[in-house]
């Protein structure tokens, strides 16, 4: 197939989880937001999502505050940020337009349906439930995107390009919460009988819709370090970085064995996995669970640049 | 020339054509609501389906649906077994022309055609003189505008030779129309114009260089996703099941066009090109232009790519020579045209453009070069004002003018806000040529005005489109 077609679909495909992404976390934080102080501690949480999102440089330069309006404004509609959802959809839109045909028609619909409803959308704030509402929206595209794209597309080498857009972005996604939230997951941040940093691990899980996971995986109450090991290490657990790899590397080895040869992609996703497999969640946290996080996240876009080196450009 | 309004539904005494006498039945009997239900639901289909175009120079409605109209047009089988004669005749004349003009040039030795109005015509590209393409075909995609006036009568009203587009809406219009209305396609034997793509295809193939493999190469090339026909485009490559590529996705190394895809550079051998003759190559044309592939007519002379159409084919397609379209089919094959002309006057002759100008708010007068119905004076319908601008346009530089008389183009029941009232409707016809063959599917696209007593049918201008049934009885 085309570079360029892969190249558009893949990104296609991080759009829309992006957007979706960016939904579930404002959700997680709306609601902590919502809690009284005593509940969820002092700190603002819209700043956190802010930088959950990865735009806070960019979010500071337009705004003083981080405020519950400054951001739903900045990571939802705002046209100068480049992963505000609207600007989501106007990109996995058009580069939707330029992969019509690689694309089935319920992939098409869906992303055409939602970029028409966006534009007929009243140019107002969007108030209390009107605003849930609309994030339900948001996350309701990306399971129609991602349920279409599993019950319709062939699977060749247009479906792993597809993939491991969704999955190459949903890993730097979690990543990113994990990344901002660390220190709540540490052992020695976590006070007996706090009920500070419960609604805090509970927003996190939330941000990657696993509340009910954690409860049939570890059958026990919210412990930081059980968040973490569901977090990273849980293959069960889609969102987790070790299950978006053990799916990258099925794609990846697709690639290769269609194409008949491998390349730096197929080595990099190999090595991370394999860390994410032999890793305890006890070796994590005594190396420094920042330190991990952060090392995922450069291996993580390694692998996104080796991608587009090798098949994309 | 009648000058009465030819109805192609209902005659004059209000009585129905017989090909039409089922569908006026049941366009009489059926509730008005259920119209209005079914175009709701047209509309729908074709907004999520995503059959846009964009108009050049309006920003705003930058995606914008044409408009559909749920009434079919219905030609008898008869009528089209003539038309699609004609068509083969007009289109065979047209590649023989272009190959004779970039050849030997026996036509303007013979005098028919005036020098000038091949040697300084904008489409002309000196860089194919001499040349050869493959299978000796030019023409392999023509759009043939047609126009009636009456149950005898059809004018070809315009030869499109170079990139003509359309076909999408005469497919997907069929489609939605057999969603739509089941029922009258239970009572008519409607002749299906679905294996277009698959006549496309082969033509496509048969055109590949000789150099090429048993089982060629075939790209679709667009401008990108901004052309005002990128919906076609894709929706063309997707039915052919080819490659969509832009001119980025294209290299030439050793006059070999290659493609580059996640595995690695593909060889191209026939190139179905959506992009016009200036644009194709910077190294030969506009070197400004970002959307061709450098190196790519270095590689067509050397036989190693097919460029559908060929590069220089709008030599043969604009007003001008199209006044003289009678005489080429004469010259190359010795028979009288099939397909009329519709009377042209050539302003750059004197006499021509004397009438011309006595008689402007009766004519149409057109640009030789213009299309998309920009440029054109429609005197019955002008002001004042555009009357006089066209005469001093016309005075100034008559050679870039043809005027010809305001037809009285047929009309068809089309279901607009009063209800069913006649519309002004044309039809574009494709028909392909391979080195195996000529190919023509049954029926086209039918454009149709529609503002009342409104004879512009253009997209660009506010025309929509109908599905078009030859019968098969």
């Amino acid at each position: 197939m085309l570079s360029r077609t892969a190249d558009n679909l893949f990104w296609l495909s991080r759009y829309v989880e992006r957007a979706e992404a960016l939904a579930r976390i404002l959700e997680a934080t709306q609601r902590l937001a919502s809690l009284p102080v005593a509940y969820a501690g002092s700190t603002n949480e819209w700043e956190s999502a802010v930088n959950s999102a990865g735009c806070s440089s960019a979010f500071y330069a337009k705004h003083e505050e981080a405020t519950a309006e400054t951001v739903v404004d900045y990571l939802v509609f705002e046209k100068d940020n480049p992963s505000s959802i609207v600007n989501c959809f106007e990109v996995a839109r058009h580069n939707a337009r330029a992969v019509r045909t690689a694309l089935t028609v319920e992939m098409w619909e869906t992303i055409n349906g939602a970029w028409l409803e966006l534009r007929r959308r009243p140019e107002r704030q969007l108030v209390g439930e009107e605003f849930t509402r609309f994030l339900g929206w948001v996350k309701e595209i990306g399971l129609r995107f991602d349920g279409s794209a599993s019950r319709t597309m062939l699977r060749n080498d247009i479906y792993s390009f597809s993939r491991l857009g969704m999955l190459l972005e949903r890993a730097d996604n979690t990543a990113r919460i994990l990344d901002v939230k660390y220190h709540l997951l540490l052992p020695e941040e976590t006070k007996v009988g706090g009920g500070l940093d419960y609604y805090q691990w509970s927003a996190i899980l939330r941000a990657v819709s696993a509340q009910t996971s954690y409860h049939w995986v570890y059958r026990q109450s919210l412990k930081p370090w059980l968040i973490a090991d569901l977090l990273i290490l849980n293959d069960q657990m889609p969102r987790s970085l070790a299950a978006c790899y053990g799916d990258m590397v099925r794609h990846l080895d697709d690639l290769s064995r269609g194409y008949g040869r491998q390349g730096p992609s197929q080595r990099i996703a190999r090595a991370t996995r394999a860390k994410l497999e032999n890793a305890g969640i006890e070796e994590v946290f005594q190396n420094g669970l920042h330190e991990f996080i952060t090392g995922f996240i450069g291996e993580n876009n390694r692998l996104g640049a080796a991608i587009h080196e090798q098949y994309l450009a | 020339m009648s000058t009465a309004l030819f109805d192609e539904m209902s005659l004059a005494d209000g009585s129905v054509r017989t090909a039409y006498a089922k569908l006026a039945r049941w366009l009489k009997e059926a509730p008005a609501d259920l119209l209005n239900y079914r175009v709701e639901e047209a509309e729908l289909l074709f907004r999520r389906i995503g059959i846009t175009f964009a108009v050049y120079g309006d920003q705003q409605a930058q995606e914008r649906l044409i408009p559909f109209d749920i009434i079919p047009r219905i030609i008898t089988n008869d009528e089209w077994t003539r038309l699609s004669k004609g068509l083969e005749q007009r289109v065979d004349a047209l590649n023989r022309y272009i190959a004779d003009v970039y050849g030997r040039r026996e036509i303007l030795k013979a005098g028919i055609i005036p020098n000038d109005l091949v040697f300084q015509n904008a489409a002309f590209r000196p860089e194919m003189a001499g040349k050869s393409v493959p299978h000796d075909l030019w023409v392999h995609i023509a759009g043939i505008d047609i126009v009636r006036v009456d149950a005898e009568t059809f004018y070809v009203l315009e030869d499109n030779a170079r990139t003509p587009s359309g076909v999408s809406y005469m497919l997907e219009n069929r489609e939605v129309m057999i969603r739509l209305f089941p029922e009258l396609f239970a009572q008519h034997r409607v002749a299906p114009v679905e294996r277009y793509a698959d006549e496309l295809l082969a033509t496509l193939r048969s055109l590949a260089p000789r150099s090429a493999p048993a089982d060629p190469n075939v790209v679709l090339l667009t401008p990108g996703i901004y052309n005002s026909a990128y919906y076609e485009h894709s929706f063309l490559a997707d039915k052919l099941g080819i490659e969509l590529v832009e001119g980025r996705d294209l290299f030439v190394r050793d006059d070999v066009v290659y493609m580059r895809t996640t595995e690695g550079p593909q060889r191209v051998d026939v190139i179905y090109r959506r992009l016009d003759d200036e644009f194709l190559d910077p190294l030969v044309f506009r070197p400004d232009s970002a959307l061709g592939v450098p190196g790519l007519i270095s590689a067509y002379h050397a036989q190693n790519v097919t460029l559908t159409n060929a590069i220089g084919t709008g030599v043969a397609d604009d007003k001008a020579i199209y006044s003289y379209m009678p005489e080429i089919i004469k010259f190359y094959l010795g028979e009288e045209p099939i397909l009329k002309n519709v009377p042209t006057h050539r302003c750059r002759e004197p006499e021509a453009l004397a009438y011309v100008l006595d008689h402007l708010e009766e004519l149409v007068v057109k640009e030789v070069h213009g299309s998309g119905g920009y440029g054109m004076l429609v005197g019955p319908h002008a002001s004042k004002e555009q009357v006089e601008l066209f005469r001093a346009k016309l005075k100034a530089s008559p050679g870039g003018f043809i005027a010809q008389p305001t037809l009285a183009l047929s009309t068809c029941p089309t279901y607009v806000n009063s209800g069913v009232a006649p519309r002004h409707v044309d039809l574009r016809p494709f028909v392909l040529t391979g080195s195996d063959g000529v190919r023509i599917v049954p029926g086209g696209l039918t454009r149709v005005a529609m503002k009342e007593g409104s004879l512009v049918v253009n997209s660009s201008q506010g025309g929509g489109t109908k599905d078009t049934w030859v019968l098969d009885e």
